[in-house]
């Protein structure tokens, strides 16, 4: 259990059932009166975010959050199959769950799975994922429309654009925090 | 940690303070830090060394000078209160208190106004700035806090109509006075102007003199700028009976929640000595960050917890 007095701003705590994270805290006391936390939470799963102010009595669950090193397997439909590194352990996290990450996630890609209560709520994918380019349009030399970028394919399905040189069966890097292309990465 | 330019800056700044009180005739004392009984407040959870305690004020030393004989009084130092930690707060602090015999809580407004109109326009000397506002205008993050002429006087039942959605007493019924004052009051006082805060409920008035021809409310304000909370004074209360009695409340709360505390008899003893008094309570960190334009307690003092 934790005591008003260890809120803090990225404390994680359990309420009714769900996870929260403290994203902002401001301690007050006016005028020898109770001591007052005021704590914005953001929901972890569902994202919703909400004010509260507590007072020193308040009490609050420790939320049980676990986070372990996983291997991305496959996917069979919506369902994403993950395997824990040390114990082997497979679990699966369903593709709304997994939102725009699923842009990124390639076989055996290494990445770091949230456990809420033993189930997956979130996924953290490195910050750069190199994917091959499966559908690009050629690089017609002078083209003088004037775009600068064109949009390609790579393996995961994921479109995006990038500068019109970046051919069919390249390697580019990308982004996952912005879902943007960096540059083309040589083998 | 202060940087050297803000360390000479914070000397500067405690220099005038003592200037100031010297400048007024007051008296400057000190009194121990460690103290075998300690005020009992209900909302403060004191600090311990050893068996004893550190003290959240230096208020009962203090008193006890004047009933000893002392007219004007002031002190700087070090005060504690265990888990007050945020923007505002820290554990360790420094307070400026100041007494006067003879007087009521209107003649600490009064010294209030003249003090940081005084310390406004000389610690902007220090920075030799020479704007023309000096001593009329405080400027903090985006408000230009006019200092000039009388400041309101804004009773805690006004302020609750003017606004909060609730009346004083309804807030009171529902035990929502604190969290009312944060969300709806607060923010809105000393904006534009310093503001006193005044005539606090009796019940939180635990030292206070209850106003004469309204026992329901403690001749008790805090000084409010920039919705920061800076000062506490009142008229004091005086009767020694009255004061045991409260105390006595106070002791069954703290013990009943688990707390220390004891009967601070010779403070009691002392203030059968003492007649019409009045003594007030300024948090020096937080004028002196007003003054810097720091948004945070801890940029104003010379070593914050985090740097230790």
């Amino acid at each position: 259990m934790y005591n008003a007095s260890d809120l803090r701003k990225g404390l994680k705590i359990q309420i009714d059932g769900s996870p929260f994270i403290v994203t902002d805290f401001e301690f007050s006391k006016p005028g020898k009166g109770q001591a007052l936390y005021r704590c914005k939470m953001r929901n972890m799963i569902s994202g919703n975010q909400f004010t509260q102010t507590y007072r020193s009595n308040n009490k609050f669950e420790k939320a049980d959050l676990d986070e372990r090193k996983m291997q991305y397997l496959y996917n069979q439909e919506n369902d994403y199959y993950f395997m824990d590194i040390e114990s082997y352990e497979q679990l699966f996290i369903t593709r709304e769950q997994l939102g725009d990450n699923v842009n990124f996630l390639i076989d055996n890609m290494e990445l770091q799975v949230l456990l809420f209560d033993g189930k997956p709520i979130d996924v953290s994918l490195p910050i750069f994922v190199n994917l091959v380019v499966t559908k690009a349009d050629p690089w017609a030399k002078g083209d003088t429309s004037g775009t600068d970028t064109k949009p390609v394919t790579v393996e995961t399905g994921y479109v995006l654009q990038v500068p019109p040189f970046v051919e069919e069966g390249e390697k580019i890097q990308i982004d996952t925090r912005t879902g943007q292309y960096v540059t083309r990465v040589k083998e | 940690m202060l940087s050297l330019p803000e360390l000479h800056l914070r000397a500067a700044f405690l220099r005038l303070v003592r200037s100031f009180f010297f400048g007024s005739g007051f008296l400057e004392v000190d009194t121990p830090l460690r103290q075998p009984v300690i005020i009992p407040e209900r909302n403060i959870a004191p600090l311990q060394s050893g068996h004893w305690f550190l003290q959240a004020s230096p208020e009962l030393c203090m008193k006890r000078l004047l009933a000893a004989g002392c007219e004007k009084i002031f002190q700087i130092c070090p005060c504690f209160r265990a888990e007050e930690r945020g923007r505002l707060h820290l554990e360790e602090f420094t307070m400026l208190e100041w007494y006067r015999t003879g007087a009521d809580y209107r003649d600490l407004m009064a010294d209030c106004e003249a003090f940081l109109r005084y310390m406004e326009e000389n610690f902007r000397m220090e920075f030799s700035d020479h704007r023309s506002s000096l001593g009329k205008s405080l400027f903090y993050g985006a408000e230009a806090i006019d200092l000039t002429g009388v400041w309101e006087r804004l009773t805690v039942a006004e302020a609750f109509s003017r606004y909060s959605p609730v009346t004083l007493e309804q807030a009171l019924e529902t035990d929502r006075f604190e969290e009312t004052l944060v969300e709806n009051i607060e923010p809105h006082l000393g904006m534009e102007a310093p503001v006193f805060l005044c005539d606090y409920p009796a019940p939180l008035g635990s030292l206070a003199k209850l106003k004469s021809n309204n026992p329901e409310v403690a001749e008790r304000f805090e000084l409010y700028l920039a919705g920061i909370e800076l000062a506490n004074g009142f008229s004091e209360l005086t009767d020694s009976r009255e004061q045991r009695q409260r105390f006595n409340d106070e002791l069954k709360y703290i013990q009943e929640n688990g707390g220390k505390g004891g009967m601070p008899e010779h403070f009691l003893q002392a203030l059968d000595n003492l007649d019409r008094a009045a003594g007030i309570a300024l948090g020096l960190d937080r004028l002196l960050m007003l003054l810097l334009g720091k948004n945070n307690l801890s940029e104003a003092v010379t070593f914050a917890p985090s740097d230790l």
